[in-house]
């Protein structure tokens, strides 16, 4: 029930995103700047601009997202990844990370086969049972010490990897930059991982399991929302994500 | 291990008579000055020191205008972000350091002389460059940076809020500052300030491959992007192709290749980029930083650059055609067109070439000659300087300037002999 609750908080961003204003007021009641659009950048020019090829129909909303997660990001989510950082030992953090690891190594494995990678797959399963026997259930990370390759798979790559395109970019809360088929793609993924988690993990700490993966996974991202010092940020993210998910579905 | 440590003892018998050599003796490798620039010190000769983790470093905001009200397209640039660290005694001396074009208070090179500063028992506070957009935003009084005299009252301003802001119980012993790059030139100009004001009476200033005339400088860094091949109308196919070189090394890694300094050697390696390239990447960065701080300044003072005046940018709407514009414009543009008439009315006597040689050194030449605190680092093959302007140096600080052979603009800064060298300086 819980679960389905989690699962469910992603449905009426779609919701949200047919009421998504549009991102460009009118300006032609304004007096002409020294550099205007018009006289700097020619049409031909503009079309070639990577950074706005990316589709964005939902602007908006996504923007209004982008600030909801950099508040949360500042009241919540940071000062609670500095106190754990802070005030607990490195060995715990890293064992914890390393748990977290494993079972995403499932998931690898789980879209690895779905997308007929044997090699990718074969790395994942020698990681997941090294690790989830000799590595005491995941905490220590034997397999990168015997060197076996850490694979990445995810379902929004295997959407990718069977021809389903991106779709709209969007911004997921809590989350952050993500796109129509990779934010579908994260539900089966998230399902996987509950059903794992259920697998070995007393009922107080499977409820509460989410808050760990996300702290744990917050702190190893430098990311800072609006402190990359450019103005432009949420457009060469925008941009970036979408650059780097194209060539994780070609890997 | 004991045998490693007999050759590193006399590795270290060994150099240090070449020492003594001075320039011949210096080992920083990388001869060219644009691959230096852009590549940096490798890992294994950066000078050791604390990690980032091990020291106290805090991030914090304050409001340097309180009232001042923010345009909703930089709604969240209202406060000043600055660094910390403190020690833990009470007194002790402090650092001010203040970074480069377009660099924030947290940037690597701003935390490396932070690292360096608190192992040698000082209270570290960061400030980001004039030019950096939440400074812009949060603490310039006019909007408009590039002013020297006027950013050395901003970061003056800013050095008082911030340390009053921070300091809890601890007391300054002295104060000192060190400003890298564009921050060496603001430095100089806040020293000077500070000679009349005496708020901090600094004990030593050092400045770190600064410019000597800020139109000189940004002429050079303009004049880098027309190195993109089939000039700046190409600037998204250079782009492309930069972004491209990054992808076919990615895709060649394992799934967890990290995003790293070894990472960009990897691409370096493989693609051993022509110093055409590099210039015209050291000029794209530029470009990047000098849209962003352009598009802030005219959405702060609704000058109608880039934005038509008058007109307020909403919270949420797409910032595309500005960025297309702004990456268009260069500095020198900005500085003709925007820079130099906001500022001009303040200055009826003087012309455009006159007030054009004052933003620089030379209109504060007699207080540095003279000024025994202030010292300078420095390359010989440094890129952002016109030909000649290194030897201003020498001539004016005498031997309280150390100019490094090789290094090209900041590529050494990390480099062991040039931190024991930045940190001694501290010390005489």
């Amino acid at each position: 029930m819980n679960r389905l609750l989690r699962l469910s908080l992603l449905l009426p961003l779609l919701g949200l995103a047919a009421c998504s204003s549009t991102p460009q007021g009118d300006l032609s009641a304004y007096p002409e700047p020294t550099y205007s659009k018009e006289r700097l950048v020619p049409d031909d020019i503009a079309q070639r601009d990577v950074q706005a090829g990316v589709y964005d129909p939902w602007e908006g909303m996504n923007k209004r997202i982008y600030n909801f997660n950099y508040h949360f990001d500042r009241k919540v989510f940071i000062p609670v990844t500095n106190g754990w950082r802070r005030y607990v030992p490195g060995f715990i953090r890293q064992g914890i990370s390393n748990f977290f690891n494993n079972i995403r190594d499932v998931r690898t494995l789980a879209n690895s086969i779905l997308q007929l990678k044997p090699e990718k797959a074969a790395q994942a399963t020698g990681r997941v049972m090294v690790n989830s026997t000799v590595g005491l259930v995941g905490f220590i990370d034997v397999a990168t010490n015997m060197d076996i390759p850490r694979p990445n798979e995810d379902f929004g790559q295997t959407l990718g990897h069977w021809g389903v395109g991106k779709g709209p970019y969007l911004i997921l809360p809590f989350l952050g930059p993500s796109n129509l088929r990779d934010g579908i793609g994260f539900l089966p993924d998230a399902y996987l991982q509950t059903e794992l988690y259920g697998g070995f993990l007393a009922k107080p700490l499977r409820s509460t399991i989410w808050v760990f993966d996300s702290i744990d996974t917050r702190s190893k991202v430098p990311f800072r929302y609006y402190e990359t010092g450019s103005t432009f940020e949420y457009e060469t993210v925008r941009w970036l994500y979408s650059v780097k998910r194209d060539l994780d579905v070609e890997k | 291990m004991t045998r490693r440590c007999w050759l590193v003892a006399l590795a270290l018998l060994l150099a240090a008579p070449l020492s003594a050599l001075a320039q011949e003796g210096y080992r920083y490798p990388i001869r060219d000055r644009w691959i230096s620039t852009v590549v940096g010190t490798p890992a294994q000769i950066k000078a050791p020191l604390p990690t980032r983790e091990e020291i106290p470093l805090r991030k914090r905001r304050v409001d340097v205008f309180p009232d001042r009200e923010m345009p909703e397209a930089l709604w969240y640039d209202g406060k000043m972000l600055y660094t910390v660290a403190l020690q833990k005694q009470d007194a002790a001396p402090v650092m001010f350091l203040i970074a480069g074009t377009g660099a924030a208070h947290n940037g690597p090179k701003n935390l490396m002389m932070a690292r360096a500063f608190y192992q040698q028992g000082y209270h570290v506070v960061s400030l980001s460059s004039p030019t950096y957009p939440n400074f812009v935003g949060s603490a310039s009084s006019t909007g408009v940076p590039g002013h020297v005299f006027r950013d050395a009252e901003d970061l003056y301003r800013a050095m008082e809020v911030a340390w009053n802001d921070a300091r809890g119980r601890r007391t300054a012993t002295s104060y000192s500052m060190i400003g890298y790059s564009l921050g060496g030139l603001n430095a100089a100009f806040v020293a000077h300030l500070d000679s009349q004001r005496k708020t901090f009476d600094f004990e030593r200033v050092l400045l770190i491959n600064p410019p000597v005339n800020l139109y000189n400088s940004i002429s050079l860094l303009d004049r880098m992007i027309e190195n993109i091949p089939g000039g700046e109308d190409n600037i998204d196919l250079f782009f492309n192709d930069v972004l491209a070189t990054f992808s076919a090394v990615y895709k060649r890694e394992q799934d967890d290749v990290g995003f790293n300094d070894d990472f960009l050697v990897k691409v370096f390696q493989a693609f051993q980029p022509k110093d055409e390239e590099l210039a015209a990447l050291i000029g794209l960065a530029f470009r990047m930083s000098s849209g962003s701080m352009i598009f802030t300044t005219d959405v702060i003072t609704d000058y109608g650059f880039i934005k038509p005046k008058g007109y307020k940018i909403g919270m949420h709407e797409s910032l595309s055609p500005y960025r297309q514009v702004a990456y268009r414009i260069g500095f020198t543009d900005f500085y003709h067109e925007f820079f130099y008439p906001f500022y001009a009315d303040e200055y009826p006597d003087m012309s455009r070439d006159d007030f054009i040689e004052s933003m620089g050194l030379s209109s504060i030449t007699d207080y540095l000659r003279s000024a025994d605190n202030i010292f300078v680092i420095h390359n010989q093959d440094d890129i952002i300087l016109a030909p000649g302007e290194i030897n201003y140096f020498p001539a004016v600080f005498g031997n309280r300037a150390k100019i490094f052979p090789w290094g090209g603009h900041l590529g050494n800064m990390e480099y062991i002999e040039n931190v024991a060298h930045m940190v001694g300086v501290f010390k005489q």
